[in-house]
């Protein structure tokens, strides 16, 4: 279990420095950000200042590693723009994109674990192909068109909802089933064939051979076998909830990293879209990790392993 | 004679595919009688009906099945018109069974304690406590060693022949009638399943249990059953006394079954085989279903079907060859 763990965080570590070497460089090409920065019709001389400010001017591998010198002390560097510390400005909007993948992490599992055992116990039945259907729509629809649909029917026609922004709990509900319904259907589909595996196996014939009532067949040798794989999913799922609401977030203008990373990109603005996309790849590497040692906590093969 | 234990009459089970299009008859008019205490062995190649039989016998078949006619009296209770709850009650208590595959047959997340406590606690309402108890007993019987350990162990900390040895405890935990056994030591090593049959029949002699042995191995027949029946194409071909069978098959298909055995004393001349392939239970020939491969197949074989002709005491075989009754 150790070894295992060691070896874990070390694979972690050298994601992470090929996820700060790759966006450091690939942001770079995305062009320069001093002409955003400067007043229309500024002079040659004007930008030049400007990107001598920010250090835009010295040569990739020098800026690159004053960035990571500054990272592992802790500094992602000062935005472009707001000129306030990176940190700050992404830790504001942390606990936003938080309360929205959470709630759309309820909405996704509540929906999707019991449709899911549901379609699985009642394969091929009406039950089943009603839950296709709603994972199919849930798969292939844009998450801003539905996001947009949301507003025009609940805020615009009907009025019970605000259409965009933060503070109430109602302004969570409609971002939550936008970006909650394509990981409810992901969800779901994996239950339900994770499920039907688990169903078709050796032990739950056993199970049933001896006289356990159909219930207890499901709810204990079945399920907590198929909800591995689910638990794995969903806790990686959550993290990238946090990180992919991008187009979710703008729709509504909701104010977590997503939009964050949204104006960063509109701005050139590097060092904000440098802490979000490293930020945001630390917390899905941290997630794979725990995922992963949770895992071994609950499957004995893997925890007893010497 | 006693009134049988279990009593199969006509038993017929069909698969339904393609939307009900596509009929295979498994099991196609089975009737099989077994004394208590008495060992059958069912015999046949992959694909004769034989695991589909001894499911059809709990009534525990893959959704695709029904059963579609015949009987089923176990005990005098007629099996096919009893409820779901009534059929859950008699499984694992009353008849148990042991599935092909030990490696698979145990839950990974459980222990082998909580496992083999189960059926304990579902059909005698044990309590946590006592169950455990008993499954301790149960290990040691079925010769776990320290089965105080064992018992907050997982299935994945034991090697194959011990995993089966506790479906096998599993099965007795609630002192059934009748076990059936599916092919119980087809994935063991041979030393492994010499032990494990050594096993069941202490078993077998302790909780005078009733058993039926379901294989393809000849040899395991020879050494465990009193009495044999061979399916062929869903159908018993051949039923009687094991050494009946052994030294005067009937069915030219048993007796090829019988030359196909490898001997190891006086290893000459060549190893037999059956031409042909088993069936397609889906498209079965006309008249007797093993004519295509039958060395003396004639005329009347390839139109009807021969009914059960009696062959000798309590020996019988559905063979145009035998005398008519």
């Amino acid at each position: 279990m150790k070894k295992f763990v060691v070896r874990r965080i070390g694979y972690s570590v050298l994601s992470l420095l090929l996820l700060s070497l790759t966006i450091f460089f690939f942001v770079r090409v995305t062009g320069d950000p001093a002409v955003l920065l400067a007043e229309p019709g500024a002079s040659a001389e004007d930008l030049r200042i400007i990107r001598e400010q920010f250090g835009l001017d010295r040569p990739l591998w020098i800026q690159y590693g004053a960035f990571m010198e500054n990272l592992l002390k802790g500094d992602f560097g000062k935005s472009f723009y707001y000129r306030t510390p990176v940190l700050e400005l992404y830790l504001s909007r942390l606990p936003h994109s938080l309360l929205l993948a959470g709630a759309a992490m309820v909405f996704s599992l509540l929906i999707g674990i019991p449709t899911g055992i549901i379609a699985a116990v009642r394969v091929n039945r009406w039950w089943d192909s009603i839950g296709k259907v709603f994972a199919l729509l849930g798969l292939s629809l844009p998450s801003f068109w539905v996001g947009l649909l949301l507003i025009l029917f609940f805020s615009v026609y009907l009025e019970w909802l605000p259409s965009s922004g933060a503070g109430t709990a109602w302004h969570v509900i409609m971002p939550a089933f936008a970006l909650g319904w394509y990981f409810a259907a992901a969800h779901m589909r994996l239950t339900r064939s994770s499920m039907l595996e688990v169903l078709g196996s050796e032990y739950v014939k056993l199970a049933r051979l001896k006289g356990l009532p159909e219930a207890l067949v499901i709810a204990k040798h079945a399920f907590k076998n198929a909800l591995i794989p689910v638990l794995t999913l969903a806790g990686i799922n959550l993290v990238i909830m946090v990180n992919v609401a991008v187009v979710v977030e703008t729709v509504f203008a909701w104010p977590g990293v997503g939009r964050l990373l949204f104006e960063g990109i509109s701005f050139r603005d590097f060092p904000v879209v440098q802490a979000t996309v490293i930020l945001g790849g630390a917390m899905i590497i941290v997630v794979n990790l725990v995922v992963d040692i949770l895992y071994a906590v609950i499957d004995p093969r893997i925890r007893l392993e010497r | 004679m006693t009134r049988p234990l279990l009593e199969v009459e006509d038993l017929r089970t069909y698969y339904f595919g393609d939307r009900g299009r596509r009929v295979t008859k498994a099991v196609d008019g089975v009737s099989l009688t077994l004394a208590a205490g008495e060992t059958l062995g069912i015999v046949g190649e992959s694909g004769s009906g034989k695991t589909t039989l001894a499911l059809s016998l709990l009534r525990l078949l893959p959704p695709a099945a029904r059963i579609v006619g015949g009987a089923i009296r176990f005990e005098g209770e007629d099996l096919l018109t009893k409820s779901d709850g009534e059929m859950r009650r008699i499984r694992g208590k009353r008849i148990a069974m042991i599935l092909q595959d030990p490696m698979a047959s145990l839950n990974p997340l459980f222990t082998v304690g909580d496992q083999v406590a189960e059926p304990i606690r579902v059909h005698e309402g044990a309590d946590r406590r006592a169950a455990r108890e008993r499954a301790r007993e149960l290990l040691r019987s079925v010769k776990i060693a320290a089965p105080e350990l064992r018992v907050r162990e997982y299935p994945h900390q034991m090697s194959g022949g011990m995993r089966q040895r506790i479906v096998g405890a599993i099965a007795i935990s609630c002192d059934p009638r009748l076990l059936i056994a599916d092919e119980p030591t087809t994935s063991l090593d041979l030393t492994i399943q010499a032990q494990y049959l050594g096993l069941l029949r202490e078993l077998q002699r302790r909780h005078r249990l009733t058993l039926i042995f379901v294989t393809h191995n000849l040899g395991i027949v020879a050494r465990m059953c009193d009495r044999v029946a061979v399916m062929y194409a869903g159908r018993v071909v051949e039923t009687g006394p094991t050494k009946a069978i052994f030294d005067a098959a009937a069915h030219p298909y048993t007796k090829a079954l019988i030359e196909s055995i490898p001997k190891l004393s006086g290893a000459r001349g060549r190893l037999t085989a059956i031409d042909g392939q088993p069936p397609d239970p889906a498209a079965l020939p006309a008249g007797c279903a093993f004519h295509p491969r039958c060395p003396k197949v004639f005329e009347r074989c390839r139109q009807e079907a021969p009914p059960e002709l009696p062959a000798g005491e309590a020996h019988a075989a559905r063979c145009w060859l035998l005398p008519p009754a």
